[in-house]
This record gives C-alpha cells, sequence and structure tokens, in this order.
C-alpha cells in the first residue's frame, strides 16, 4: 500500500462577490482532510471563506502551447500551480 | 497585531494569530474587564489559573510536534491547535493576574509545579517522545477538546465577562480541535490493522486521566455563576467520546482512573513526574535571566 | 520542430514573460529547476529545526506564539515549494527520501546549532535577511509557478526579518548579559550567512546558465555585496559589531568592503561535517518513518471508503 497521498488543488473564495480562485495545491488521504488541510495551509483558518478542492488527477485542461509529450501519458495537470491569492499590501520593511 | 496582547484576539481580528506583530502597542482595553460584584476574586484567579494551565500545559506538549509530524500538513495543523491554546492560555492567566497583581509571563515561568492547576491529561506525554505517538496524541486531544468545549460553551454564560468573551472566542476553535481529532480517530481506528491497534492503545494509555476532568473542585463550587461545575459536562461528553469511538470502531475503554495522590490531584497543584521536567524546560532561560526583557 | 519549440521557449523567457507547467522546456531547465527548488524546500523543511528547537524554551508567551507561528510558516513554505516541483513532474514522497538519504542538498546555515535564544533574533535578522535577498530575485524567475511561490514566501519572510530584530532591539535594551548574548550570536552567525549566497563568482559552476534562463537573476557576489550594505546601518542601528576587521565603507566604490568568509568551513560543512548535519536529517527521517503508520492508515480509509460509496452507488 502507497503511503504518500494524493495531490488535490485548491480554490479560494476569500469573500462574497468573487470568483473562487486557484491558490495552490496539497496532499490528503480524502477530500474531507483536504479540506481541512486546504483552511489550515491556505487560508489560515478564516471564517467566511468558501474553499473548493478538487482531485488534481480529475482536472482536464487544454493547452494551446502543449507540444511536448513529457505530460501526455500523466494527463491534464493543468492547476499543477499556486497562483497565490492576494496579499496585504502593508508589508513591513527594515 | 495578535501577539502583543494576550486580549487582542478577542477584539475580532481574525487573523490575529497568524500576522507578526509590527507596531508594538500598549495592551488594548476593547475587553470589559470590570469584575463582577460580589464574587470572590481569589477564587475567579484560581479558576482563571485552572482553565488556563490546562491550555498553556497542552499547548506546551502539542508543540512538540512542530517538525515531527507524520506530513507536512498535520504539522502545520497542530502547530494552529497549539496557537489557538497558547492564545486561551495567554488570557486566561492575565486575568487571573489582573487579581494577582502579575502578568501572564510572571505566572507562566515564575510559579513553581505545585502552583500549577492543570489536570493530569494535559501534561502527560503522549507522543512524539517515548510516552505515546501520533495514535496517543489524538486520543488526548479527542478527550481534552471535547471536554473543553462542553466546559466553553456553558462558560459563555459566565457572570464574569472576560470569561464569558474567552469561551466565545475558543468555543470555534475547540470545535475545530474536536473535529479534527474525531476525523483523525476515524481514520485511524479504521485503517490499517496496525493504526487500530495504536488508537486503542492511545486510548487506553489517556483513560485513566479521564475521570479528573470531571471532578469538582472546591474553587469551582464556590464560584455559582462564575465557573462551570464540570460534573454537569460528564453525560455530554460521554455521549460525544462514544458515538465518535464507535464510528471508529475502537472500543471504550474501561472506566478506571488514576487514583488521587493524598485525595488530591492537578487542579490541587499535585500532579505527575512529567511535569517537572515539562516546566523545567519550559521555565529555565526566563528564570535564568532575572531582570531581562523579551 | 524540437527547434521551433526551443526557440519560443527562449523569445518566452527573453522577453521577461513566465514559463507555465505544460510548456515545453530544456530538459536541463526542468531538472535545473527541480534541484533548486527542491533544495529550497528542503532548505524551509531542515529549517524547522534550528528554531523549533527553542519552542519549548522561549522566554515569553509571546515570543513563544511568535515562534511557533513562524515555525509553522516554514513547514507552509516548504510545502508550497513541494508544489511547484510537483507542477514539473516530480513528487514529495520522492523529494523527501532524496533529502533523507542525503542525495539532494538544503542549505548548509542550517546545519549551524542555536546555542541562546538570541539565535532566534539573530535567524531572523540575518539568516532570513539573507534568504529575502536571495529570494526576492525569484520573484521574477522565469518559471511561473516557482515566481507565485517566491512572491507569497517573500512576504512572510519580511515578516520573520522583522520580528527576529525586534527581538533582537528588545535584548539590547534589558541587561548587559543579554546584549553579551546578542553579540556571541552575531558574531557565530555573520560568516554563515555570507556564505548562503554561495561561492564567490569565479568558483561558481551553475550560474552563467541559469542567468541566461532568469532562474537565477544575480549573482552570487552581487547578492552577497547587497546583503552587507544592507546589513551593517541594521548592526549600527542595533549597537553590535561584525566580526570583520575588514569591513569598512570604500568611497570610491561606494560600498562597503568586507573580508572573505572561510570557505573551508564551507565546504566542510557542505559535504556534510557541520555540527549538525547529521542530526537534522536524522530528526526528519525519524518524523517521515514514525508518521509511515499515519499516512498508511489514511490511505486505507480513503481506499475503504472509496469502494464502498462505489458498492453503494
Amino acid at each position: 500500500m502507497s503511503t504518500s497521498w494524493p495531490l488535490w488543488e485548491v480554490f479560494v473564495r476569500g469573500k462574497r462577490g468573487l470568483n473562487h480562485v486557484h491558490v495552490g495545491s496539497l496532499h490528503a488521504p480524502d477530500a474531507e482532510m483536504a479540506l481541512r488541510n486546504a483552511r489550515d495551509v491556505y487560508t489560515r483558518r478564516n471564517e467566511g471563506v468558501s474553499i473548493w478542492v478538487v482531485p488534481a488527477a480529475s482536472i482536464t485542461a487544454s493547452s494551446p502551447d502543449e507540444k511536448d509529450p513529457f505530460f501526455a501519458p500523466s494527463g491534464d495537470k493543468v492547476y499543477r500551480h499556486p497562483t497565490f491569492y492576494a496579499i496585504p499590501e502593508d508589508v513591513p520593511h527594515l | 497585531m495578535s501577539f502583543d496582547n494576550a486580549y487582542e484576539s478577542l477584539l475580532g481580528h481574525e487573523d490575529a494569530h497568524w500576522a507578526f506583530g509590527t507596531g508594538f502597542s500598549e495592551p488594548l482595553s476593547g475587553v470589559n474587564r470590570e469584575f463582577p460584584a460580589g464574587v470572590d476574586r481569589d477564587a475567579l484567579a484560581a479558576y482563571c489559573l485552572m482553565l488556563g494551565d490546562d491550555a498553556l500545559i497542552f499547548s506546551q506538549r502539542l508543540s512538540e510536534w512542530c517538525s515531527r509530524a507524520p506530513e507536512l500538513e498535520e504539522d502545520i495543523a497542530l502547530a494552529n491547535i497549539a496557537l489557538d491554546l497558547l492564545g486561551q492560555a495567554r488570557m486566561l492567566l492575565t486575568r487571573a493576574g489582573e487579581v494577582l497583581g502579575k502578568d501572564e509571563d510572571a505566572l507562566a515561568y515564575l510559579r513553581d509545579e505545585r502552583e500549577f492547576r492543570n489536570v493530569h491529561l494535559a501534561e502527560i506525554d503522549c507522543g512524539p517522545g517515548p510516552g505515546g505517538d501520533f495514535g496517543t496524541t489524538i486520543a488526548r486531544l479527542l478527550v481534552f477538546s471535547s471536554w473543553r468545549l462542553a466546559l466553553f460553551s456553558r462558560l459563555r454564560g459566565s457572570a464574569d465577562p472576560v470569561l464569558a468573551a474567552v469561551a466565545e472566542k475558543g468555543l470555534k476553535e475547540l470545535a475545530y480541535h474536536r473535529d479534527h481529532a474525531a476525523q483523525w480517530t476515524v481514520r485511524l481506528g479504521d485503517g490499517t490493522d496496525e493504526s487500530h491497534r495504536r488508537m486503542q492503545a492511545g486510548l487506553e494509555r489517556v483513560w485513566p486521566f479521564v475521570d479528573e476532568l470531571f471532578a469538582t473542585h472546591p474553587v469551582e463550587a464556590a464560584l455559582t455563576g462564575v465557573a462551570v461545575d464540570p460534573a454537569s459536562l460528564r453525560s455530554e461528553v460521554d455521549g460525544v467520546l462514544t458515538a465518535v469511538l464507535s464510528a471508529a470502531g475502537l472500543t471504550r475503554p474501561a472506566d478506571t482512573k488514576a487514583a488521587r495522590v493524598a485525595g488530591m490531584a492537578g487542579r490541587d497543584g499535585v500532579h505527575t513526574e512529567a511535569m517537572g521536567y515539562l516546566l523545567a524546560e519550559m521555565q529555565h532561560l526566563h528564570r535564568s535571566l532575572p531582570g531581562a526583557v523579551w | 520542430m524540437a527547434d521551433d519549440l526551443e526557440l519560443r521557449f527562449e523569445r518566452t523567457v527573453q522577453a521577461e514573460a513566465r514559463i507555465e507547467p505544460r510548456d515545453w522546456m530544456p530538459d536541463g531547465y526542468r531538472k535545473t529547476l527541480i534541484r533548486q527548488i527542491a533544495q529550497h524546500a528542503h532548505s524551509e523543511i531542515i529549517g524547522m529545526q534550528p528554531e523549533g528547537n527553542w519552542i519549548s524554551r522561549a522566554p515569553s508567551l509571546r515570543r513563544k506564539a511568535i515562534l511557533l507561528a513562524k515555525v509553522q510558516d516554514e513547514a507552509g513554505h516548504g510545502l508550497y515549494l513541494y508544489s511547484a516541483t510537483e507542477t514539473l513532474g516530480a513528487d514529495r514522497e520522492d523529494l523527501t527520501t532524496k533529502l533523507i538519504e542525503g542525495r539532494q542538498k538544503y542549505s548548509s546555515i542550517f546545519n549551524y546549532p542555536t546555542l541562546t535564544f538570541a539565535d532566534v533574533g539573530v535567524i531572523g535578522w540575518l539568516v532570513d535577511g539573507a534568504a529575502i535577498c536571495n529570494q526576492v530575485p525569484l520573484c521574477r524567475t522565469s518559471y511561473g509557478p516557482y515566481a507565485r511561490a517566491m512572491i507569497r514566501i517573500c512576504k512572510e519572510e519580511s515578516f520573520h526579518q522583522r520580528q527576529g530584530y525586534e527581538l533582537l532591539m528588545t535584548m539590547m535594551r534589558g541587561t548587559q548579559q543579554q546584549r553579551d548574548m546578542v553579540q556571541d550570536s552575531v558574531n557565530r552567525w555573520w560568516w554563515p550567512a555570507l556564505m548562503m549566497f554561495g561561492p564567490p563568482d569565479a568558483e561558481s559552476t551553475n550560474t552563467e546558465q541559469s542567468m541566461a534562463w532568469r532562474i537565477k537573476r544575480d549573482t552570487n557576489d552581487e547578492l552577497r555585496q547587497k546583503f552587507v550594505n544592507m546589513s551593517v546601518p541594521q548592526a549600527e542601528a542595533l549597537g553590535v559589531t561584525f566580526p570583520d576587521p575588514d569591513l569598512k565603507w570604500n568611497p570610491e566604490r561606494g560600498q562597503y568592503d568586507f573580508g572573505s568568509p572561510d570557505w573551508d568551513e564551507f565546504w566542510q560543512v557542505v559535504k556534510g561535517g557541520g555540527v549538525c548535519n547529521q542530526q537534522r536529517i536524522a530528526h526528519r527521517r525519524k518524523a517521515h518513518e514514525d508518521g509511515a503508520w499515519v499516512r498508511e492508515a489514511a490511505a486505507a480509509h480513503a481506499a475503504k471508503q472509496a469502494v464502498s460509496k462505489e458498492g453503494a452507488a
């Protein structure tokens, strides 16, 4: 039995009125744990945030620029990466 | 932001325990801190220490998992829980300190073992040390958070405005902790033979310390309307534990209970041998440099 | 055909546009990125240990909370970075195995021991500060997922640096013993911090190609100089000195001159001979191995649930 958990893509709606946005990925054994982990990792348990988790393997994607056979067998892992959501601008500098 | 003032998280800054404090402001006064009329302040302080020490000592134990969890995601989750409890401890010690004329650090670092009021369940080693493993840790978290959640849901009605506010805020956190523990209990109970065996062993390890959670202490008995009588929580907590264990296919351990020591236990400042080492580690630096500022 | 792809890749990079996961990329680019990002991820994860060493002993509850949250952030950073490698076809489990088998490296700085609580502050100030110098340019690196991960990480790192410096300022206002503790810590971390930028350009093997691919944006020596220029005034404001007799302002260059780190020590630590190399890896290995039964149990439960759901459907 493999001990490594599948990859999930995480989408967060930061507040009402906005779309869910892809924020990154994580590993979890199942959907319920993926949601919990997403709350901990990506939203820091901010209340009122809506989260979707999707098994990375379930995403089908088009890719206009794709010419590389490298990914062909592994399917369409389009959302393979964090497009991290907005970060407060008042970040201090030394 | 959040680390600077023990009460700050009561003010509704949702991202409180994340952003690092940048302004180092004076303690805020947004929380009503008046003492209710007629309440025995020494008893109130003692009660705040009980609940505060439970959180502080358990947080200290949980943070031992940092960099040692089974997976990165779980490392982050356990640290979140430890941070929540540390936040609760800081508020409760600060409240006790308002009566005792001490700050949170004087209470955390300069009391001796006999002055700590936490229950034994909070202090025993349940892993990652030799006293347990992840299963034992989850068993303790399940029992502790189920009990504390029931306690806090009643404490919201406390006549002391700070206790009521701490309970209100803590409720959401504890519900999350309990759910986390329950999710894992089910997965470990059901997962593999090994995980089932370890989870059952974890329950057996913590069960003798369950009874103490429901023993009414004279301080609690004296604070009518302010404190919650833990004896009143028993059936609710039992119900929760039974439901989770049954969903997990685990056996509820026999109700053996650890004997008291000459009639005393954690609430009286009489602890297990593990406590001295825990405090030695936690307090040594603070005590080594008297007069230092941190 | 292959030439077309390569041309398009080169043009994208030259135009400062981002390469995205499913774009064609040269094998060397992919391999270099996986190696670099994995090394960075490993550094975050191993980097939890030296500071984590002080969580249980933090001298105030506020410092305990800050430190725990900071070390937790590092787990998060490691996680984002492992995710970035997974967009390139790598696998976290496999990378972890390579780390604990010593087949992939992490930043050597974490093989130095944390001996006092001042080290927590100095790591925030100098080590995180050096990391920021290294990482800010990577927010514009050519590989999109890596650049995006770095943007988030840099924001958080700047909090880390600030809390480290604030701890040191507080300690410097404290007792003489505390001030001595800070200076001692600076003495131990200054040179290792300078080594974080890697060997001098003349000896650095990967720089040229990485610069052309926009994976790397500045040379080791440029970044090191920048870090020194930035740190000296901060040290003066703090009231500490750096243990370098050659450190002085050069008005002609408009920069600080400074001495050379002990590169023999650097290579010795890189090759596994640091005070903590074995301990750090053993710690990570133990956590990973002790957690195997938990990961396995959760996977087994998920598999059973999936079967019973299928049966019900």
